[in-house]
């Protein structure tokens, strides 16, 4: 058996270089008894399913609705955020940020691509790409205005550059217009650029009516 | 390293252009690399500081000109081999040289409590705190050749100790001797004018994460 022949019955278009390289060193791995596939199905599983901003999402619906819980948010995220079910690789030490009228929260890794994986999933390619990882430091403004965000001067802008093993969520401000909204719904209107700090949540009025 | 990875400040890429509907993964090769990296991960021969050293030292252009899991490939390839799970010529030709009986690879129902065990640099050991909040401080002036997680934008200017994280293993020697070197790292805010000149908008700051043998008192 080659793995020639299983990608040509697996795929009816060739493999380009890197997957061929990624195809080749998996194979050698197992072949080796270092890795099991059976193991990375599970982990992409995990990837792909299990972990997203829907998680992120679920914090911040209930610090919304929960005054004491956002107090507890702000104070030990990691602990709030357990309390929910959430944590693990890349989340072990969380800080969040709350965005309000005067301060805006913005969040980059200038160096890599850290990103606090049990509440946000994997990072997005903007997120992990030069164009962002190199300007939100210098011009988050250029950046939150391209992206439909106006901030006036008198607004604060913190940038968080996720240099060490802390992990920053956004806790966005909560839109107008969803008094009385129930948790699950409020969860449903949570973004992930929200919870990064790149986009606002604006107010529900068409999705009202 | 000064290497090109450390891009905060870098000008001219352009935009932020967001995917809409983006998937977690671009293409199947992108999630067997991710997976590789965790699984191989688990055989303890090495720790994420000198996963990000690897990455760090693909050559500049190469770097900038690949894609995010093309560097993740370039890493995982350089750690299999320099830590020797297996050789050069392995690698080239695909072959194995020799195996193992298995036993130590990441098992499908080890997953889960892999991906919820703590592996954060956080050490609970007692140590003294140079520095607390409100403390001036200044960014040190240093180069060093091999893994740094002090930016170069950074670099010999003045902040403020917002916050005390605790003691957290030191990721400079971590990434080539594995010794942890633990010690405090604090939250440091950085005026933007300090940063970027007095062009820049006067309330807004910059927050980096900094350990202890980064900062000097101002």
């Amino acid at each position: 058996m080659t793995t020639h022949d299983d990608h040509v019955r697996e795929h009816d278009r060739p493999l380009s270089g890197p997957a061929l390289r990624v195809k080749a060193l998996e194979s050698l791995l197992t072949e080796k008894g270092l890795v099991d596939p059976k193991a990375l199905d599970e982990l992409i599983d995990m990837y792909e399913t299990k972990i997203g901003p829907h998680n992120g999402a679920r914090v911040v619906a209930r610090a919304w609705v929960d005054p004491e819980y956002k107090q507890r948010l702000l104070s030990d995220a990691g602990s709030a955020i357990e309390e929910l079910g959430f944590g693990g690789r890349q989340g072990e030490d969380m800080v969040a940020l709350e965005n309000t009228p005067r301060i805006h929260n913005m969040v980059v890794c200038t160096l890599c691509s850290c990103y606090p994986w049990p509440v946000l999933g994997l990072p997005p390619v903007w997120y992990k790409s030069a164009p962002y990882r190199a300007r939100a430091v210098i011009d988050p403004r250029g950046i939150l205005q391209e992206l439909g965000i106006e901030l006036p001067d008198d607004v604060e802008v913190r940038v968080w550059d996720s240099t060490a093993d802390l992990r920053y969520l956004v806790l966005p401000q909560r839109p107008t217009g969803t008094e009385g909204w129930s948790e699950d719904q409020l969860a449903e209107i949570v973004t992930r650029d929200s919870m990064i700090g790149v986009a606002t949540i604006a107010p529900p009025t068409e999705r009202r009516s | 390293m000064n290497g090109v990875h450390d891009l905060g400040g870098t000008q001219g890429f352009g935009p932020v252009v967001i995917e809409r509907n983006e998937p977690v993964f671009h293409s199947a090769w992108e999630a067997r690399v991710h997976a590789l990296q965790t699984a191989s991960g688990h055989l303890g021969r090495w720790n994420i500081d000198m996963s990000r050293f690897a990455r760090e030292r693909m050559s500049p252009a190469a770097y900038l000109a690949a894609t995010y899991y093309e560097k993740w490939l370039f890493g995982l390839e350089t750690l299999l081999v320099e830590r020797g799970l297996i050789t050069a010529n392995e690698l080239a030709s695909g072959r194995a040289a020799n195996k193992t009986d298995g036993a130590a690879a990441l098992r499908a129902s080890d997953v889960p409590a892999r991906f919820l065990a703590s592996r954060s640099g956080r050490r609970h050991v007692a140590m003294p705190a140079r520095f607390k909040a409100g403390d001036q401080v200044v960014a040190r002036n240093i180069n060093p050749l091999g893994h740094t997680r002090l930016p170069r934008y950074a670099r010999g200017k003045r902040g403020e100790i917002a916050r005390d994280h605790g003691v957290f293993v030191f990721p400079d020697t971590h990434a080539l001797t594995r010794d942890e070197d633990p010690q405090h790292c604090y939250g440091v805010r950085f005026a933007a004018r300090e940063l970027w000149g007095p062009a820049t908008p006067g309330r807004d700051s910059v927050f980096l994460d900094l350990w202890e043998d980064y900062l000097d008192a101002a």
